[in-house]
């Protein structure tokens, strides 16, 4: 019997609307008491001044495990997970061999159950090796542990594909999490379509690209009543169109990543591949709407979609450079900045977007605070300054265009079933 | 020593009438050297895609000025991790040049290299992004026939998405205040050229965009249309082609400037063949502006 007793933070519970200053107290890996204070344990936290939330969830993650380890495992991207606040990862099927099979599905569970940091959830592939033509075994999948089904990277592009593995997806009652971009409209492109990327001689990838798959793909949500997640949701037409499916009532969630809200096409001045990515990240219009869409509940959750990239792959030409950023660590950093210290939602909300949110996509039963249920909770601090670096990252990859940027709160501690994983020093 | 020259964005007026005048200075000289103000001083020329004239140029500015220079031809195709470019670096911490002056098909490439060397960078040309040293050839052949390119009306027609002359040549006419028109098809044509600098017009119309034109700056037609929709050379060439009628609109003694070799692309013979206005690019000018760019870098 082991015991951990969180002091005097703020906890603050979405889910049950709970705002006290108090204690935590766990035993044996369970919460056994919510609030009030005193008692011993055998290990103490104090968060005196902190905020003491439900274990964070980043559904939205690239472990590249199997077969990119030179860029990140489920043992190091579940420590930079953790060093980020997050509890619950979810890691999309891109690895090579593709997560297109009951087998490598298991080959993660198990892996993650022996050497991550934290609890880590598989999405399975929608199609076979993500090539958007036959049907992966998505009830096969399911049986050995996905949460959602993904072609994440590689849009599914044929829409009568799309439609029978939303029907599939909808009877096995998983989520299907669409990246949604046209590849014929952005083929070539290098960063988002404007006044910035004709500028620079780039190849531009329209917003269009996203909104046209976003507007197809509801209306195939609307025909099969598949429970559908747009990922890393970036422009303002998609936002709008979002809004518009729940006001439709149908199953139609998103996410947003902290770079699509917090910097704008704008950063990518001196052609640093730090800052390539897909979608790319969008002019100013895009940020306000991707937060306004924050604010009033069109977008559900806050992903990450870390993207870790060796260091020889960014040497090159930012053409030839591959997309995607790691996030990890940076999230909590980035959301407090450009959401809470901007006035725009509460910390409530806030906590919300990385707890009950993306639990209300994927049901993982996860993101709350219960007595007797799982001691996954995020410790954070609002106040303390602090300033990221990709060196210092515990992920392997150090491709983040925030190298050097000072923060204002972030992650403090993060504790996972009873244990204090990670803490700031 | 400056740190290079990679745009004519980042130029303000006042560097780049520096640059011509002392241009100026270069254009009666012979083949001989004509000086030793850049004795001693390494130039690597380093390029990964074809070009005669640019290099060429750079060649013999870099003689005539009493540098050394080696020119470098590397492929891009090599597609290994890392790139090429990483190991390019490597090389010149043993070489230790004294500038690179670059040529590379990927917009940025000199900036890339930049943020990785000390060495002053000129950029030969970026991908679609900026060919600084032919929009000053441009601006110094313009200015040995017009007292100012204030209040001109400079059109420029053709492929502008892809065109980095089009880019350095709109950053630098606008810096002087002239009038910009760029006209091409729509789909080469984006918006954002719009806010590339101030004064730029866009147009799709040939017509309108040569009216009272003081100068037709020709960019050669797209042979590659990669990740682009292709027209037909027929629809191109009879909507987008200048032709005679269109000269008729222009001014009088409008100048009609083209890259050359000129083919009956995007020109009618017509039009090649008029004495009076076509301006090949000159070869003259070429050098004497390289030299005042590199005497400019490196002194």
């Amino acid at each position: 019997m082991s015991s951990l007793l969180i002091q005097h933070g703020r906890i603050i519970d979405p889910a049950s609307g709970l705002d006290v200053v108090g204690d935590i107290l766990i035993e044996d890996g369970k919460i056994a008491r919510i609030g009030g204070s005193g008692g011993s344990a055998d290990e103490t936290l104090d968060a005196t001044g902190k905020i003491v939330a439900p274990g964070f969830i980043d559904m939205h993650v690239h472990l590249r495990e199997p077969g990119f380890e030179q860029a990140e495992t489920i043992e190091t991207g579940s420590r930079a997970a953790v060093a980020g606040g997050f509890t619950t990862i979810c890691c999309m099927p891109n690895t090579m061999p593709v997560n297109d099979s009951p087998t490598i599905t298991n080959f993660i569970v198990e892996r993650a159950r022996q050497l991550a940091a934290c609890h880590v959830f598989p999405i399975g592939a929608i199609t076979k090796g993500s090539q958007g033509e036959e049907l992966a075994p998505i009830g096969s999948m399911k049986a050995a542990g996905i949460v959602a089904i993904s072609d994440d990277g590689r849009p599914v592009m044929n829409a009568r594909v799309t439609r029978r593995a939303m029907e599939f997806a909808r009877s096995f009652d998983l989520p299907l999490i669409q990246h949604c971009e046209d590849l014929n409209l952005s083929a070539g492109g290098d960063m988002h379509e404007g006044l910035h990327s004709t500028r620079l001689g780039l190849r531009g990838i329209p917003s269009a690209s996203e909104d046209v798959m976003v507007a197809r793909d509801i209306l195939l949500a609307e025909l099969t009543g598949v429970r559908y997640h747009v990922a890393h949701l970036s422009t303002r037409n998609a936002v709008a169109m979002v809004a518009f499916a729940k006001k439709r009532g149908l199953a139609v969630t998103a996410e947003a990543t902290p770079h699509h809200f917090a910097i704008t096409d704008a950063e990518l001045v001196n052609y640093d591949s730090n800052y390539r990515m897909k979608p790319p990240l969008r002019s100013e219009c895009d940020v306000t709407a991707v937060i306004d869409g924050i604010v009033n509940g069109a977008i559900d959750a806050i992903a990450t979609d870390h993207a870790p990239h060796p260091a020889g792959q960014k040497m090159q030409e930012l053409e030839r450079c591959p997309f995607g950023i790691t996030g990890l660590e940076t999230a909590i950093g980035l959301s407090l900045e450009a959401l809470f210290h901007t006035g725009k939602i509460s910390l409530a909300r806030l906590i919300s977007l990385f707890t009950t949110g993306p639990d209300g996509v994927l049901k993982l039963g996860r993101g709350r605070l219960t007595e007797g249920g799982i001691a996954d909770v995020t410790v954070f601090d609002l106040e303390g300054h602090w300033v990221y670096s990709s060196a210092q990252s515990l992920s392997k990859s150090k491709n983040s265009p925030f190298d050097g940027r000072k923060f204002r709160g972030g992650p403090f501690a993060t504790v996972v079933s009873g244990r204090i994983v990670w803490r700031r020093t | 020593m400056r740190g290079g020259l990679l745009g004519i964005e980042g130029l303000d007026r006042a560097e780049i009438d520096a640059i011509l005048h002392r241009a100026r200075d270069f254009q009666s000289s012979s083949n001989e050297a004509v000086g030793s103000t850049l004795h001693d001083r390494l130039i690597v020329n380093l390029f990964f895609e074809a070009s005669t004239g640019t290099r060429n140029s750079f060649e013999t500015a870099s003689r005539r000025l009493g540098a050394e220079s080696v020119s470098i031809s590397a492929a891009t195709s090599s597609g290994s991790t890392g790139g090429v470019l990483a190991d390019t670096r490597k090389a010149f911490a043993a070489m230790r040049p004294h500038a690179v002056v670059i040529r590379h098909p990927a917009s940025g490439a000199p900036h890339f290299l930049a943020r990785h060397l000390d060495t002053p960078i000129i950029n030969a040309g970026d991908g679609a992004h900026e060919h600084p040293t032919q929009a000053l050839v441009n601006a110094r052949t313009l200015l040995d026939r017009r007292p100012t390119l204030e209040g001109l009306r400079v059109v420029i027609i053709g492929d502008i998405a892809n065109s980095r002359i089009a880019r350095s040549n709109v950053h630098l006419l606008s810096k002087f205040g002239a009038e910009i028109v760029l006209c091409g098809p729509p789909s080469l044509l984006p918006a954002g050229l719009a806010g590339l600098a101030p004064g730029v017009r866009l147009t799709s119309d040939l017509e309108q965009a040569v009216r009272d034109a003081d100068v037709i700056m020709m960019l050669r037609v797209p042979l590659d249309w990669k990740y682009e929709t292709p027209m037909s050379a027929d629809e191109y060439f009879q909507f987008y082609g200048l032709r005679h009628e269109h000269l008729q609109l222009a001014k009088p003694d409008a100048l009609v400037m083209h890259p050359g070799p000129v083919s009956g692309r995007e020109l009618s013979a017509e039009v090649a063949g008029l004495e009076r206005s076509i301006i090949l690019n000159q070869v003259e000018n070429a050098v004497a502006v390289r030299m005042a760019v590199l005497e400019w870098v490196l002194q």
